[in-house]
């Protein structure tokens, strides 16, 4: 079985990536929290980019698609499950 | 032909019809809401900075409309505060049209809004807002095919720069003369979970009219966060660049004060003593020396918080507050708190008010309380005065500038240890997601920040002439009442009194606890009362040398931290109270400032007095 990639996982130096599908942890604020990353565009098939990593490793900015980047923290990073192309 | 669904009905028609502005956060909505209404809504390139609705009235041949301006939200179906303002309006009151405005540049997936309201079976008018970034980044739309796949009409604006609004506000006009109902809705949050807007949905419009540009490009935001968000030079081009906003208002402002007090001296000559002759002597005499010579003395701050305020604007349109919650997030983590918490606390420099009511785009209950806990030792403008003031007749020079400065510090630092300590201790315990967009820089218009500036200082002499004369009469009352009594038997001596047991080993006297006092209802009664008791009788410039005269720099400083730390004023307690609907939260909340103020108060008096006796 090999492990699922997350985007908390990707490295700048990984280029783009794929995205596979959402997550929630299952309490409310989880499922909110995934309705809320698709808003911002991280949804089944768009392009995931990191671009870099705060001093601390943690967050990543991240570019989703070609037009919106986002700061997300590592923990939250691992609700977006992820294929490397 | 549209047809409501099962979570919006038909209701009579408004006899004023409402206009309601929705789309994300951070799309142009207020900008837009502006131009339409010219009004003064705030506008700032961070996402969330509107909280609550705001509303304008308008008159088109002949009729009223009224326009309100929404939150900006993710979806229709979230449960943040912030979105609930939202979904409450739409379930509470009836409206006419939707105005929904989205970023065009980010079509792909701010398509969702749109959908949503058509789902809903509303009315609506989509603006393609931010043409010019639209443009920038090579994104094309075929608005004539969206507007046909939608049903409603479809426009491409530029809000902040102007283009298309003209087309597009009469077709708002247009569209208006076609409805002939108004609407409500309800459950909104319910209707969607079965009636979910897929990713399906939103690609099978994107494919029709859209076409995104490539995913590698590097814009120009790209090479400059290269810099900005640099590993290594990017914290330290942060608090450099803070120290060098703080140095700057001391040292353009300062000077400021000189031609600011010329023009009042000049007024007092030219206007107010010959339009107050009629009046007894003394009476006249009391109204100048009292009640306007503090004024004058404070209206001495105006290009001291103008600039203030330039700077504020400039920095919250410029796109880098994102960037600063995206850099402190991991110390802001060690305190239980994130990168917003961050941001908002850099808001409360400007006012409390609304770094508090910004708190509500946070979901976690307990994260949401702990950010309203610390958020008033943020060193807003009106205590910015008092500092000014005080400071300048304890450290004059470039060292007052840099007392300034470690004010600011101070406030942070005492915030952070304040949420650690209470993070610690569990009661917050809380871990909210974090997540944000972090928009492209955005070059601040003349206008715009012409605009805030003026918005924030009609309201600051409006706040000044009015807490001017509440505290100027009310310290007239305590200073020389009752009737004959004088220095410590009146009754500001006797409650100054009454409080030196616990002001005295802070090296605060009677009088200065009594303007702290009076100070809890704003910082400018504070200052108006200090004036008061140390000026009456004696003109603006007398002031400072008389108060320089009695307090040392030991008791100066230490009654600026006590004014930095205690209670910033009544609004912010009622606020805090409107947010958390909590009595004991609110008194909670009071009780721990008034401690946190006393404690380092005296730490700093106490421990200056060991070391330089
Ligand atoms: N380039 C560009 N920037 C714009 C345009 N319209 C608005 N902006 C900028 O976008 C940012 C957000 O504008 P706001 O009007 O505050 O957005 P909002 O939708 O009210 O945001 P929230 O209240 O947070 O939901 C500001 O920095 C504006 O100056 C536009 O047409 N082009
Ligand atoms: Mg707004």
């Amino acid at each position: 079985m090999t492990t699922q990639l997350t985007l908390s996982d990707l490295d700048v130096s990984d280029g783009t990536a794929m995205v596979v599908d959402v997550v929630s942890d299952g309490s409310q604020i989880g499922d909110g929290f995934r309705d809320r990353l698709i808003a911002m565009g991280l949804r089944k098939g768009k392009t995931v980019k990191v671009l870099r990593k705060a001093p601390a490793g943690d967050p990543y900015q991240v570019r989703v698609g070609s037009t919106t980047e986002i700061a997300i923290r590592k923990t939250e990073a691992k609700l977006v499950l992820i294929s490397k192309s | 032909m549209i047809v409501a669904s099962s979570a919006s009905s038909v209701q009579t028609k408004n006899k004023i019809p409402r206009i309601v502005f929705i789309g994300q956060p951070n799309t142009g909505k207020s900008t837009f809401f502006n131009t339409v209404t010219k009004s003064n809504a705030g506008v700032a390139n961070w996402p969330g900075l509107t909280v609550d609705f705001m509303q304008a009235n308008l008159d088109n041949n002949g009729k009223t409309y009224e326009f309100v301006d929404l939150p900006g939200i993710y979806d229709l179906e979230g449960f943040t505060e912030d979105e609930l303002v939202v979904q409450k309006f739409l379930e509470n009151y009836n409206f006419d049209l939707i105005v929904c405005v989205i970023n065009a540049s980010q079509i792909d997936r701010q398509i969702l809004m749109p959908l949503q309201v058509q789902r809903l079976g509303l009315p609506c008018v989509l603006m393609l807002n931010m043409a010019d970034e639209v443009k920038r980044f090579g994104v094309k739309i075929n608005t004539k095919e969206l507007s046909e796949t939608l049903n409603m009409p479809v426009f491409t604006i530029s809000a902040k720069y102007g283009s298309g609004c003209v087309l597009a506000i009469q077709g708002i006009w247009d569209k208006l003369q076609t409805i002939d109902d108004s609407y409500k809705c309800s459950d909104i949050a319910n209707f969607f979970r079965s009636n979910k807007v897929t990713d399906n949905d939103m690609d099978e419009v994107c494919k029709i009219g859209v076409e995104m540009p490539s995913e590698d490009v590097t814009t120009f935001s790209n090479r400059l966060d290269s810099i900005l968000l640099n590993r290594v030079v990017g914290l330290p081009i942060f608090f450099i660049s803070m120290l060098a906003v703080f140095l700057a208002i001391w040292f353009v402002g300062m000077p400021l004060q000189d031609p600011v007090g010329n023009f009042t001296d000049w007024l007092q000559g030219a206007a107010i003593e010959p339009s107050l002759s009629f009046l007894p002597k003394g009476f006249s005499d009391f109204i100048i020396n009292g009640p306007y010579a503090g004024f004058a003395a404070l209206l001495g701050f105006v290009p001291l918080v103008a600039f203030f305020f330039v700077v504020m604007t400039a920095l919250e349109d410029s796109g880098y507050l994102s960037r600063a919650a995206y850099l402190m997030d991991a110390l802001m983590r060690a305190a239980g708190l994130d990168g917003r918490g961050f941001v908002l606390q850099l808001f409360g420099f400007g006012c409390n008010v609304p770094a508090i009511m910004g708190t509500r785009t946070i979901r976690s209950k307990t994260q949401r309380l702990l950010s309203i806990l610390i958020i008033p030792f943020a060193l807003c403008s009106a205590r910015l005065q008092v500092f000014v003031f005080f400071l300048g007749i304890i450290l004059p020079g470039i060292v007052g500038g840099f007392a300034l400065w470690l004010l600011y510090i101070i406030s942070f630092v005492v915030a952070f240890v304040l949420a650690m300590i209470f993070n610690l201790s569990g009661q917050f315990k809380s871990k909210d997601p974090f997540v944000i967009e972090l928009p492209p820089y955005r070059t601040p218009t003349f206008k715009q920040v012409a605009l805030n500036v003026w918005s924030e200082m009609t309201t600051f002499v409006r706040n000044l002439a009015i807490f001017m004369i509440i505290g100027t009469c009310i310290t007239w009352y305590l200073t020389n009442y009752p009737g004959g009594a004088e220095g410590m038997n009146t009754y500001a001596g006797r409650i100054g009194t009454f409080f030196q047991p616990l002001m005295a080993p802070l090296g605060i006297n009677p009088l200065l606890t009594v303007s702290l006092i009076i100070g809890f209802v704003a910082k400018e009664v504070q200052l108006a009362a200090v004036a008061t008791m140390y000026g009456l009788g004696e003109g603006s410039d007398a002031l400072k040398t008389t108060l320089g005269g009695v307090i040392t720099f030991r008791q100066g400083f230490s009654y600026c931290l006590f004014s930095l730390l205690y209670v910033p004023c009544l609004t912010t307690v009622a606020t805090i109270w409107g947010e958390t609907k909590s009595a004991r939260f609110t008194i909670f909340s009071v009780t721990v400032s008034m401690v946190v103020a006393w404690v380092v108060a005296f730490g700093f008096y106490q421990s200056w007095g060991l070391i330089f006796s």
